[in-house]
């Protein structure tokens, strides 16, 4: 059982994708874990073949424990855990794994369906809650769960109750008093004009169809994420008292959720993706996150945190550090001010750039630095 | 066993008529089997089921007893020890409670009591259930109640086939077996095979296949139920309509079967509702195919109160087809 974040004890076993005998490579998500933050998929770190599955479905085991048992590639020796890459507790197991698991499909609450329904939904790994009810009393029925399994992915408007918010509230709470009690934050400001970003997007999304087009949010991150190779005080992890500059940038992307969630799963090497490629990730983690299927490995990635609170949001805002990690990027809605240009005032539309910045790893000035270093990199989007 | 249907020639008759060839083709094929109960012999039978059987087959197999239920039920019963195969009618089950201890008490339980050195092969007919305008005390439908039994089988013909069929498969059975004949059915008229014969007495039927609803019944219900299932494929729903012949024992297969198709069942039961056949039908569902279930089991029963005598309030109080087919419309969600 991976730990997917600092405060998981342990995870909950819901579906296996793999069975023994199969052959499975490096990335392969291999089964879903169901933890405070939502269903993470959780993806293998060896490649082989499956020999045993150790727990089984519904299964609640602590972190560190083996899943599965998985035969290295040319008969190598047994005995690799699968997805086990942080260091495991020696902790006995909540539950004993059962040796019949019971066949009911685990009933989500508050979701009015029958039991036809839950079968066919725990079958296909459809939630609930992304199925809208057509029998009595407006309840979830068989066909209602059939009609979604044939339309493909359910909507992303509605909020997967797999998510469990009271849950995730607790996970943000725990993390965000340990970031507030442990982590000395700094906070700079910095007044970007964006024109050039506007420009740029407004050019390039008049040829492109409506489901590609690009946000601001995507040239926000690919700064970032290119700032952070010169500035590595910003990306990495405080562990044990010291900092550890990551060789990787994973930008974690803070995600709302309706009803109250956040997650900020990574985008893994945002630095060498394409801003088109960044887009479409972005689009695609956002409706997985949504509906409750994050990676194992977005999960515990994030090498460094981009907020970014959007038109709907406000001008300017702080973020508290995702622990362990040193720094979060805020970023607030475009305004348009008015500016100075070559000694004249006219509108320009502005971003205001937050940094907040783990004292124990770097200094004001570099924060200052890394900042700036954002804002250049936004005025020449064509080159991010 | 199964019913031989070779190229036969259907005749007209009724579902009386059907039940008085049973006995005199039971009588004639086997010396142990006679008839006996009140009034049907000289009179016919209440309902005119022996209706002519005395001038042909003779007082010795045709006998008309006195009005003491428990006296010539017993006396069946102890016949059929003795090695006869009486059929014993009992004029309906209201009168069957008279009875009752020698059903219950006796019939059901001398396998067991003498350690198996007796067994009672006894068959008792006996009309039941409403519509006659009988009033209180001469319409109860109690074929539940003795579906409660272990130790007797129960039968409930619906059709003529079964009217004409059961009787002899029943004779057959080593031990007691009720059958039940709905008053409103005597008058019935259909054809059947001229060489219509034996039937199975252990699967229920479907009587109407269908993919979106199980409407569960049986007896005089059956043909409400298939009324109701006529009007349901109006509307675009799909009933099957299961008659379950046998209340004791339960086809369970056979229910569990369609339930897991049609995810949805409705049980219709002219027993009043509490404590009923339907509820051990629901209950069997519940515990078998829970998981296949998309609404919540509906039945349709008698009202609980006495059955009333003015016509209007006793169609009132039993199984009608609105009520089947709002029951049925429930489980799709209509208010």
């Amino acid at each position: 059982m991976p730990s997917l974040g600092p405060d998981m004890e342990a995870g909950t076993l819901v579906e296996w994708l793999v069975k023994p005998g199969d052959w499975v490579k490096r990335g392969d998500v291999v089964a879903v874990v169901e933890t405070q933050k939502g269903a993470i998929e959780i993806e293998i770190f060896q490649a082989g073949q499956v020999e045993q599955i150790l727990v089984n479905l519904h299964s609640k085991v602590p972190v560190g424990t083996p899943l599965a048992r998985i035969r290295a590639e040319g008969g190598g020796a047994l005995g690799t855990p699968a997805a086990a890459p942080s260091i495991p507790l020696s902790v006995p197991p909540l539950v004993a794994p059962p040796s019949l698991p019971l066949v009911a499909p685990r009933a989500a609450s508050g979701v009015r369906a029958s039991p036809a329904a839950r079968r066919l939904a725990e079958e296909r790994g459809i939630h609930l809650s992304t199925v809208t009810g057509s029998g009595p009393a407006g309840a979830i029925i068989y066909a209602d769960v059939e009609r979604v399994g044939e339309t493909g992915a359910p909507s992303e408007k509605k909020r997967a109750l797999w998510l469990d918010l009271a849950a995730m509230r607790t996970a943000i709470a725990t993390a965000m008093a340990r970031s507030k009690r442990e982590i000395p934050h700094y906070y700079l400001q910095h007044q970007v004009d964006v024109t050039a970003c506007e420009q740029w997007l407004s050019q390039k999304n008049a040829t492109l169809p409506p489901d590609r087009r690009l946000l601001i949010a995507a040239l926000a991150i690919k700064a970032v994420a290119l700032a952070t190779r010169r500035f590595p005080a910003f990306n990495g992890f405080y562990r044990d008292n010291k900092y550890e500059p990551a060789p990787t940038v994973h930008v974690g992307v803070a995600i709302a959720i309706r009803g109250g969630g956040l997650a900020a799963p990574a985008l893994h090497d945002a630095d060498q993706l394409s801003v088109d490629d960044l887009m479409s990730r972005m689009r695609d983690l956002v409706q997985r996150t949504r509906s409750g299927r994050i990676r194992s490995s977005e999960i515990s990635d994030p090498t460094i945190t981009v907020s970014n609170l959007g038109e709907r949001g406000v001008e300017t805002l702080y973020g508290i550090i995702y622990p362990p990690q040193v720094a979060i990027v805020g970023f607030g809605k475009t305004m348009v001010r008015p500016w100075v240009i070559d000694g004249a005032i006219g509108p320009r539309p502005v971003v205001d750039i937050t940094l907040s910045g783990d004292h124990r790893v770097s200094d004001g000035h570099a924060g200052a630095l890394f900042l700036a270093e954002i804002g250049k990199l936004l005025q020449e989007p064509e080159k991010l | 066993m199964q019913q031989q249907r070779v190229q036969s020639e259907a005749i007209e008759t009724t579902y009386r008529e059907a039940v008085r060839e049973a006995i005199r083709d039971a009588i004639k094929r086997d010396e142990r089997v006679f008839l006996m109960g009140e009034d049907v012999g000289r009179y016919g039978g209440c309902y005119a089921v022996s209706k002519g059987l005395l001038a042909e087959l003779g007082p010795e197999r045709i006998r008309d007893t006195p009005l003491s239920e428990s006296g010539f039920t017993g006396a069946g019963i102890g016949a059929a020890m003795a090695g006869m195969r009486p059929i014993v009618e009992l004029m309906t089950v209201n009168f069957s409670l008279l009875a009752l201890d020698q059903i219950v008490n006796t019939a059901a339980t001398v396998r067991h009591m003498s350690g198996n050195q007796f067994g009672v092969p006894l068959v008792i007919r006996m009309a039941t259930g409403a519509g006659r305008q009988l009033a209180a005390q001469h319409s109860h439908s109690l074929e539940g109640w003795y579906a409660h039994i272990p130790g007797i089988k129960v039968l409930a013909p619906a059709t003529l086939e079964d009217a004409r069929g059961m009787l002899w498969s029943a004779l057959q059975d080593p031990d007691p077996v009720l059958i039940f004949e709905n008053v409103m059915l005597y008058n019935m008229i259909g054809t059947l095979a001229a060489d219509a014969g034996p039937v199975d007495i252990d699967k229920a039927a479907i009587r109407r296949p269908g993919r979106d609803i199980s409407l569960i019944t049986y007896g005089g219900s059956l043909w409400k139920t298939l009324d109701a299932a006529n009007a349901l494929a109006a509307e675009g729903i799909e009933a099957e309509v299961i008659d379950l012949r046998s209340l004791r024992p339960l086809d369970d297969a056979t229910i569990m079967t369609s339930v897991n198709k049609t995810r949805r069942a409705v049980i219709v039961d002219e027993g009043w509702r509490s404590g009923s056949l339907a509820a051990e039908v629901a209950m069997r569902i519940v515990e078998q195919a829970f998981w296949s279930l998309d609404a919540p089991i509906g039945r349709v029963c008698s009202e609980e109160v006495p059955v009333p005598y003015p016509s209007h309030l006793e169609n009132a109080a039993i199984p009608q087809v609105p009520k089947i087919l709002a029951a049925a419309k429930a489980a799709f969600g209509a208010p």
